[in-house]
């Protein structure tokens, strides 16, 4: 597990199921105060597939011992855990399985709960573009990010995430049944936050995570969809370091 | 020669306008459109499409399926090989095939395929497919595993049919306590399994190694000479000689009194490639996970757009390929003749009519390949040695060398 960059106390961020782009701007935003680890998880954006893995919780069992074999982010509640979309619902399993393993949790547009009333869309029904497009509210966003029309190699790469994303989270689609029922137990203070016009996750979920959590808020970003982070890496970058500083 | 009658079951009676207008006819066209008044006026013509198929003198009747689409209404080839097995008399039941992904108890495939097996006396061909892309997405299966889980599910019926049970499966996508079914396939060692595909290397491979014959779908016959050449390497590797009791190929043919109707109706074949109704969404045809990565590149262009169909071609380009032949007896004839000598096939399917093509000249298409078309094939079947797996006595497989044939016979 390599650094990303910057220096200060460690923060893990968890990528999208689209993968991550790039030099982030968020990335880049969050370096000025913490040390970024911004691993790809296995299987995506190139790193090699590990044929075996079959849940969002075996992934979440790796970043666990990643994590361990690290000098600077071994030592129990010193590493702030951020999880974007996909990364989300990773990092919520990590918390359950070390409730008061981390500084701080951040769960931004998370899946892994199943919406009451709503859905989570399915990608599966969506190309590569078009899924990408729906989780931003505003579309000059996707082109600054991915430009107007991506290359046929992130296209490849999109493709290549959303099988591993298949392998590991097809059925149930992008929640777990157990999840809620071991959110209660963790106690690290978490920061639920959503984009008012999130289209992939209902917000129903975030307010479902606030619940299931012994201690979290939501905070809403106003103007962003999904990828709060690709919209407004800057304000998001600031939520996170605010919440993280709180004594 | 085999020479087997087929037909997609096309459900052609909804408003063909809310399909244009809805840009697919696959997965998420809604099904508000099904009538079953004319579904079941349609099964029942299939029924009787196939009841002449066996009197004209067809060998075999080959049977498929898929699901949430009109382009084939048969949405489980078992029920319909079920009737067959009861209704006819000599054809064997060719099952191009059961998608075995999408089944998630294999076991239960097991038994079906041995009960139809004994009901029709030992006529069954058991083929097995992956199944299409969106038909992953119809049942809720993994298109990531989806070749996983063919491969796995045809080791578990096989071994179903082959060794005496009680016995425990713990494969990887399937987990069976007790495996012992009360029923069997009569023919012995096993009902032939022979292959179908239109596209992927990895499926013209797997079958040769298995040593089960392949049916490509409809392909032009240059790729079809690719096909055989890359089985024949396969066999060679393996250990065995390949050729004509190892070849099957699914011909669009169909046949009228005129060359003019015979090729008004021809036209219907575009019908399920989507050129009248649009077809199924690239997306949805093609799910992450499901095509050979060596075809990435293609699918994820043609998935947004940038390249069109890896699998269509345009109907003019067709009819010059021949994999649509259309005209009277005497002219498809000389052209199913070039197919024959160019591929050097044993089984050939006649996939006759489509779409809207009308009940009467569907029968009547069956009437004049059953009556002036077959004879011909069956001289040059036998003047270009191109002996049918039965007529070959062919093994049914590399593990099982030995040719099928009823128990107690």
């Amino acid at each position: 597990m390599n650094i990303y960059g910057g220096d200060g106390p460690p923060a893990l961020v968890l990528h999208h199921d689209i993968g991550a782009p790039e030099r982030p701007a968020f990335y880049d935003a969050l370096a000025r105060h913490f040390t970024v680890f911004a691993p790809a998880h296995p299987g995506y954006d190139g790193a090699p597939r590990p044929e075996w893995m079959r849940s969002v919780r075996d992934m979440a069992v790796v970043y666990q011992g990643l994590l361990a074999g690290h000098a600077a982010t071994r030592e129990p509640a010193t590493v702030t855990l951020i999880g974007l979309g996909f990364g989300g619902w990773i990092a919520a399993e990590m918390a359950t399985m070390a409730p008061r393993g981390f500084r701080r949790v951040i769960l931004v547009g998370a899946m892994g709960l199943k919406p009451e009333r709503g859905e989570i869309a399915d990608q599966a029904l969506l190309s590569y573009i078009d899924y990408v497009r729906l989780g931003f509210a505003d579309q000059a966003a996707f082109g600054r990010v991915f430009g107007a029309e991506p290359p046929t190699a992130q296209l490849e790469q999109w493709d290549l995430n959303r099988e591993m994303t298949f392998r590991i989270a097809w059925k149930p689609y992008m929640y777990s049944p157990t999840l809620p029922h071991l959110l209660g137990a963790v106690a690290t203070p978490t920061l639920v936050i959503w984009g008012a016009r999130d289209q992939i996750v209902p917000r129903e979920c975030g307010e479902r995570y606030v619940k299931s959590l012994a201690d979290a808020r939501l905070e809403i970003v106003e103007s962003a969809g999904h990828f709060v982070d690709m919209e407004k890496p800057d304000e998001l970058a600031s939520l996170v370091w605010h919440f993280a500083s709180e004594a | 020669m085999h020479l087997m009658y087929f037909t997609e079951q096309p459900m052609s009676a909804y408003p063909a306008q809310a399909g244009l207008d809805f840009g697919a006819t696959a997965l998420m066209f809604s099904n508000k459109h099904f009538d079953p008044v004319a579904g079941s006026r349609l099964y029942n013509e299939y029924l009787e499409h196939y009841r002449i198929a066996e009197e004209v003198g067809f060998d075999g009747i080959m049977l498929n399926e898929h699901h949430n689409a009109p382009f084939c209404m048969q949405a489980k080839c078992n029920v319909f090989a079920s009737i067959l097995a009861a209704t006819t008399k000599r054809v064997k039941l060719v099952l191009l095939g059961n998608p075995l992904p999408l089944a998630e108890n294999p076991v239960r495939l097991a038994e079906e395929l041995a009960m139809i097996d004994m009901i029709s006396h030992g006529r069954l061909v058991s083929g097995f497919v992956r199944g299409g892309g969106q038909e992953q997405l119809a049942t809720g299966v993994n298109p990531a595993y989806n070749r996983e889980r063919f491969e796995e599910a045809h080791e578990l019926i096989v071994k179903t049919w082959t060794e005496s049970g009680p016995f425990r499966w713990e494969g990887t996508h399937y987990q069976h306590r007790v495996v012992n079914p009360w029923a069997l396939p009569l023919q012995k060692p096993h009902p032939r399994v022979w292959i179908p595909g239109v596209l992927s290397k990895e499926t013209i491979i797997w079958a040769a190694k298995k040593r089960y014959p392949y049916i490509a779908l409809s392909t032009a016959i240059d790729a079809t000479k690719k096909i055989w050449e890359l089985y024949d390497k396969v066999a060679a590797e393996t250990g065995y000689q390949g050729g004509p009791e190892y070849r099957g190929y699914l011909q669009r043919c169909h046949v009228a009194e005129t060359e003019e109707k015979a090729m008004e109706n021809a036209q219907q074949f575009m019908w399920m490639q989507g050129e009248f109704t649009g077809l199924a969404h690239p997306v949805w045809s093609s799910p992450s996970g499901y095509f050979s990565p060596a075809m990435r590149t293609a699918f994820v262009e043609f998935a947004v757009g940038r390249r069109s169909n890896p699998r269509g071609a345009a109907f003019e380009d067709q009819i010059r390929d021949q994999q649509i032949i259309a005209g009277t007896p005497k002219t498809v004839i000389p052209k199913l003749r070039r197919l024959l000598e160019e591929t050097r096939p044993s089984i050939l399917g006649f996939w006759a009519s489509d779409g809207f093509v009308s009940n009467q000249d569907t029968q009547r298409c069956i009437r004049l390949l059953g009556q002036e078309v077959l004879p011909a094939l069956r001289d040059m079947g036998k003047e270009l040695g191109l002996w049918s797996p039965f007529e070959a006595n062919a093994p049914v497989s590399l593990a099982h060398p030995e040719p099928a044939r009823p128990a107690g016979t």
